[in-house]
């Protein structure tokens, strides 16, 4: 184990000890700290990352969502920040459905605000106390969250000039072919970790060696 | 007509002879605005008392395209977010695809990479610097600039094919070894460069008005900069020393020795001087990459990853049957979550990459520096004349396929 892990696994200690009941969840994977915390308190866990001596998350390099329809929260939220001083990354998480609106951390990093409208937009999570909820990347106008994945890769609209009008019109979708979606993921392949009466073999290795 | 009635006129109260901000339109379509950028101002006269960048005129949904697409057909997409640099983006990605797989990548790969990591953000800079010095009025070193630039371009098609959209990084290494003789080219270019950028400066950073109109305008304080989310140049034009290259290295960053050139006072002309600097920092990795380089493969050799050679698959069963679900159903990654990022020439370009187990990404969240940067605008521009405010946007070095994804 580097020195970069170790930092970061006494850092996830550090938190869940100052937040026993905020912070859901906490792993280390790929030496890369992942923090779950509680939707309502993410303000107050915000605030102490970014102030306490021994956290210094001055940078909040990224605010995104993803969208996993077969959970009940379906959405997380996730906040990608960076200690200057620390040399350090984290990564916070809360997890929300489509109604249960998230507080906004913009008063605590300003750089959220535009993420925040990111995730607004693509995603419709709703974040509560943010300055300015606007749309920032699809038209004005436009209906629909298009990152959710039942939103459909072609959309629902496509527009065109139109002669007649003078102007630019919205019409729905048509496509002159079926839209196709190339699986190629083969039922036997042999990727998966353990294949059907392979864990005999691997196993008799092991206790051979 | 007095102060008072031209106010009452006007819709103002005669005894609060204000008179009403004004809102303009800057874009979509100006040539300052760096590509396709709204900006609704409202101005007091001609001092920028709010901004408001509307952007998206360019989304493509890239973070939706390449969630349909497997590993290898999401890298070209990665050039064409910021068209200026294209191969830091492509690193980006791949680097995040390899944490996942747990993939090494051989030296000659690493050398490779990181050398056209340096020429890229040399084109980036070459763009740049002198795009910004045509905003504020100066027309040669554009003109001059651009000629260099389509020598770096010949050392992408070189080896890649393509100027532009190069696709040349891929997970595991680089696609295709240089073409015989390019290493002589590309040193004998980097030692002619250096006196390109003192002409270029001739011109610029010692040049009154190009000072009249940079200095001490967009002053971006340090804790103001982290605050709002700036790196790369931005960051360490406002007195920072953070570069991802010497902080977090990847590649064989760790053993090139450079230095991080820091501004003093955050302004677009403490800015410009860190971009010229970079430049001549940038010459010194290649000039080393080009010195180090040892002799071998450029991709791994994991078959389960790296394409067969094709020699091998005219006469090995298994080579044309790696060679054919390579390019159909392309390689696994390991369920899992990174966010992996570079310095890309314009800062901090990340990418959020999620991982379920299949042949396609789940999730990929690109993170542009540029985003960030014109999200300050409005903190940055308020009080400052309408023309500073194109000065300060080209000292963002803003481009908006990587803004807008």
């Amino acid at each position: 184990m580097d020195e970069k892990t170790e930092a970061v696994i006494e850092l996830g200690e550090y938190l869940a000890a100052k937040f026993p009941t905020e912070i859901v969840e906490k792993t280390v994977a790929l030496g890369e700290l992942d923090v779950i915390v509680d939707a309502q308190s993410i303000t107050r866990v915000a605030k102490f990352v970014r102030d306490d001596a021994n956290c210094l998350f001055k940078l909040c390099v990224d605010v995104c969502g993803a969208d996993y329809p077969d959970r009940e929260k379906r959405f997380d939220v996730v906040y990608n920040l960076l200690s200057l001083k620390h040399n350090l990354r984290l990564r916070l998480k809360v997890q929300t459905d489509e109604e249960t609106p998230v507080p906004s951390v913009s008063g605590i990093w300003p750089s959220a605000n535009w993420f925040e409208r990111e995730v607004w937009d693509m995603y419709g999570v709703f974040f509560t106390e943010h300055p300015d909820l606007r749309r920032i990347l699809t038209d004005y106008g436009f209906e629909g969250h298009p990152l959710r994945k039942d939103f459909p890769l072609t959309g629902y609209v496509e527009m065109r000039y139109d002669d007649e009008q003078r102007r630019v019109v919205y019409e729905p979708v048509k496509l002159t072919q079926d839209f196709r979606k190339f699986d190629f993921l083969s039922p036997w392949e042999g990727m998966t970790p353990v294949l059907p009466g392979d864990e005999k073999a691997t196993k008799e290795e092991g206790e051979g060696a | 007509m007095s102060a008072e009635s031209i106010a009452e006129s006007l819709g103002g109260k005669p005894e609060d002879p204000t008179i009403k901000t004004l809102t303009m339109n800057f874009g979509p379509q100006h040539p300052a605005a760096h590509g396709v950028l709204r900006m609704v101002m409202e101005m007091d006269g001609e001092v920028v008392e709010r901004l408001d960048p509307h952007i998206g005129l360019l989304h493509r949904g890239t973070e939706k395209l390449i969630e349909y697409k497997t590993y290898l057909q999401s890298i070209p997409y990665f050039d064409r977010l910021d068209y200026v640099a294209p191969m830091c983006q492509e690193h980006a990605f791949v680097l995040a695809a390899e944490k996942l797989l747990g993939l090494e990548v051989p030296e000659r790969g690493q050398y490779m990479r990181v050398l056209f990591a340096e020429i890229s953000r040399l084109l980036n800079h070459l763009l740049n610097v002198p795009a910004y010095g045509l905003d504020v009025g100066a027309m040669t070193p554009m003109l001059w600039a651009f000629e260099e630039r389509e020598k770096l371009m010949e050392f992408y098609e070189g080896v890649c094919g393509a100027r532009l959209h190069a696709a040349y990084y891929r997970v595991g290494g680089v696609h295709q070894d240089m073409p015989a003789g390019m290493a002589d080219q590309i040193l004998a270019w980097a030692d002619a460069f250096p006196k390109f950028i003192d002409e270029m400066e001739s011109l610029l950073t010692e040049n009154r008005i190009f000072k009249q109109r940079s200095v001490d305008i967009g002053i971006i304080t340090p804790e103001d900069a982290m605050a709002w989310g700036c790196t790369g140049p931005v960051l360490r034009g406002s007195g920072i020393p953070w570069d991802l290259r010497k902080a977090q290295p990847y590649d064989v960053y760790d053993r090139m020795d450079f230095d991080i050139p820091v501004g003093k006072n955050g302004d677009c002309y403490s800015r410009y001087l860190v971009r010229v600097e970079e430049m001549r920092q940038s010459l010194r990795i290649v000039k080393q990459c080009l010195a180090e380089m040892p002799e071998g493969p450029v991709m791994t050799t994991d078959g389960k990853v790296g394409p067969p050679d094709r020699g091998e698959m005219k006469r090995s069963m298994e080579s044309l049957i790696h060679h054919f679900k390579l390019y159909t159903e392309g390689f696994h990654v390991p369920a899992g979550e990174t966010y992996t990022a570079v310095e890309a020439p314009k800062g901090e370009f990340g990418v959020y990459l999620v991982s379920d187990g299949t042949n396609k990404p789940y999730r990929c969240k690109i993170r542009a520096p540029g985003f960030a940067h014109l999200q300050a605008m409005d903190y940055v521009c308020k009080g400052h004349m309408l023309a500073d405010s194109v000065a300060v946007l080209g000292a963002m070095d803003v481009v908006f396929g990587e803004i807008d994804r």
